[in-house]
């Protein structure tokens, strides 16, 4: 321990004569645990040649300081929008786009909750949508069959990306909610509310239901084709969020590379490093990884320095791997 | 009880027939007591309220946090590891920032109160002056994160750095040092000075040899509590674009070649303790929010004993001073 002490001054007071060169990433703190793993890895890797920095302004955020110029990385919970194309554009800022790896909602209730273990899109929507507000206070309201208890909403603040995702797929229009429930940016204040109130429902992402299994119970989400086909009710697993089956409450996440940054060599390293390390290290931080298949498509666009995105400036609801396969093998 | 009212009806005795005043004062007394008894009591109940709120957060997070620290977790990067995970970047982000604002503020704001005390002319542009860096004391930490990112980010360019953090929480804490300077400086007597001009010194000899030493422990002790303040702010190093991850240190300050000495460190990137920890305490992971209770820990205990300084440091002077 003593000597750990010692080369920690040692640190501290070290002469640097070479300035290592910087990897800077910024945006969503959904993508940031992955980025930060690989930043870890990275490093070590190339025993301090390069140095990357992570830091947190959310998805938003994160896209005005990258379309100025500022990062090289961004990381991002859902696809770029239209306006950010715009400033990018104006700033001459061009990009690659790279899908990295899978993030679902999971819609949760008290585990002392015994009238409910599944739930259509069109209830969520009855719960959660603008008009409900006041109005939709009783389970009852929802579904005839459930009890006449009052309804106790969490959800997610409207910063956050999840709320972002969460409101498109459910209500049909990215942040439009109601807005009589309890509203937290800190999941882990949503969790905590959900397992003290036998009344309540809320919506998290993955990683916070996976840590709190036992003070949680997970919804089967029972989806609905565009012809109006009731799919069977899915329980959010690793398993169906890979095999496209947990839809609409599951989407990719990305990370977008600067063009003029990839000529950096460090840049360059650490874009094909994560690219890489992406299946390995996304599973240890409890995200899903994409099929190989998919991170071989996103290996060749880096390499090949394919611009631009696929969504043309929007989110897309419940889109499956194949489909966002399809998408990225069209660019 | 009945002396008083005896006494009280002996002086008032030619107004009303005593015996109404008699019971009226008894009445009038007995509440009086009454009402001064229940005050007392609710002041002992809010100042234990607030104690041990204090003192039930402080034992949980010290319960969850203190088996946490070791040395390790002072020497090591963060980490997507919880165990294995230390606040390395954070403390010596958190020291540089201090250094740097200390720098700023202390020189500026012991200056600026010895001139509003001592200089300035009493008319109504000093008035405005005093009202407003009173008002500047009362305006919220994210107000000024907001004016260093236009003006120290964007305008001067001096980018997301030491130096940006530095000068922002320097111009938070400078109403602090101003007014307690000035404060420390008021209570010095007059006769003192009027003392040290009859021995012929100038207005700056008064002030440096009297004034500056018999108002040092005041001084001091207003700059401890202003570094005290910056220490645990977040919401202005969040808006100038701090980083949450960053598993390297500032370049060092000394450089083998000559000038020995290096300021490259003021333009790097850096994090400090309240930023780690509120990443820290977001996550989902349980060990995580160990983590950030140790963080948490360690930074109340600097600021404590930043303030038990202060508090020291008061009490010397104290004894110091002979008149």
């Amino acid at each position: 321990m003593n000597k750990k002490f010692l080369l920690m001054l040692i640190g501290v007071l070290s002469f640097k004569s070479v300035h290592a060169q910087i990897v800077q990433a910024n945006g969503s703190s959904t993508v940031y645990p992955i980025t930060e793993a690989v930043a870890e890895e990275f490093q070590k890797e190339f025993k301090g040649k390069y140095k990357v920095t992570v830091g947190i302004s959310g998805t938003g955020g994160g896209f005005k300081k990258f379309c100025r110029g500022e990062s090289d990385i961004q990381n991002a919970s859902r696809p770029i929008l239209s306006e950010e194309l715009e400033n990018c554009k104006k700033a001459n800022v061009k990009f690659i786009e790279l899908p990295i790896a899978y993030d679902a909602t999971v819609v949760v209730v008290n585990p002392k909750n015994d009238w409910v273990n599944e739930i259509t899109v069109e209830e969520l929507k009855k719960m959660w949508e603008p008009s409900a507000q006041g109005k939709v206070t009783k389970w009852k309201q929802v579904n005839p069959k459930w009890p006449d208890n009052d309804i106790k909403l969490f959800g997610a603040g409207a910063d956050s990306g999840t709320f972002d995702y969460f409101t498109e797929a459910v209500v049909g229009k990215a942040k439009s909610s109601r807005g009589d429930y309890n509203a937290s940016e800190d999941d882990n204040t949503l969790v905590t509310g959900i397992s003290k109130e036998k009344n309540a429902l809320g919506y998290l992402p993955m990683a916070y239901y996976i840590e709190n299994k036992s003070k949680l119970k997970a919804l089967a989400v029972i989806s609905q084709d565009k012809s109006g086909k009731k799919n069977p009710a899915v329980l959010p697993s690793k398993e169906t969020v890979e095999n496209g089956k947990y839809i609409p409450l599951s989407r990719p996440i990305f990370i977008y590379v600067n063009e003029a940054s990839l000529k950096k060599t460090e840049v360059a390293e650490f874009a094909s490093f994560y690219v890489k390390k992406a299946p390995e290290l996304v599973t240890a931080v409890q995200y899903v990884p994409l099929p190989s298949k998919a991170y071989d498509l996103v290996k060749t666009h880096l390499e090949k320095k394919k611009l631009g995105t696929v969504f043309n400036g929007h989110s897309e609801v419940g889109l499956k791997i194949e489909d966002l396969l399809k998408k990225e093998s069209k660019l | 009880m009945e002396t008083i009212m005896a006494s009280a009806s002996d002086v008032e005795n030619k107004l009303e027939p005593l015996s109404v005043l008699k019971s009226n004062l008894a009445v009038n007394v007995k509440q009086r007591k009454r009402s001064d008894f229940l005050f007392s009591l609710v002041g002992l109940m809010s100042l234990l309220f607030a104690l041990i709120t204090l003192l039930a957060l402080f034992v949980d997070l010290a319960m969850t946090g203190v088996p946490r620290i070791d040395l390790a977790f002072f020497a090591e990067f963060p980490s997507r590891f919880a165990s294995k995970a230390g606040i390395l970047s954070a403390w010596v982000g958190t020291f540089a920032v201090m250094i740097t604002t200390a720098f700023c503020a202390i020189p500026m704001g012991i200056a600026a109160g010895i001139y509003l005390e001592e200089y300035a002319p009493k008319n109504w542009l000093t008035r405005l002056i005093e009202l407003n860096i009173i008002n500047l004391a009362g305006v919220p930490s994210i107000t000024f994160g907001l004016m260093a990112l236009g003006l120290f980010v964007y305008k001067l360019q001096l980018g997301q750095s030491i130096l940006t953090a530095g000068l922002t929480l320097g111009l938070l804490v400078l109403p602090i040092i101003i007014v307690t300077t000035r404060e420390a400086i008021r209570t010095i007597p007059n006769s003192i000075r009027e003392a040290s001009y009859g021995l012929g010194a100038t207005h700056w000899q008064t002030i440096q040899d009297h004034i500056l030493p018999y108002s040092s422990g005041g001084i001091l002790t207003g700059v401890i509590i202003a570094l005290s303040r910056a220490i645990g702010e977040t919401a202005p190093l969040v808006t100038i674009g701090a980083l949450t991850f960053i598993a390297f240190l500032p370049s060092s300050p000394v450089s083998p070649e000559y000038p020995f000495l290096s300021f490259k460190w003021l333009m790097d990137s850096f994090t400090v303790m309240p930023i780690q920890m509120f990443n820290w305490i977001s996550r989902p992971q349980a060990e995580f929010h160990v983590n950030a209770a140790a963080t948490g820990v360690v930074l109340l205990l600097m600021t404590l004993i930043m303030n038990g300084i202060a508090i020291f440091i008061r009490y010397r002077f104290r004894k110091k001073m002979k008149w």
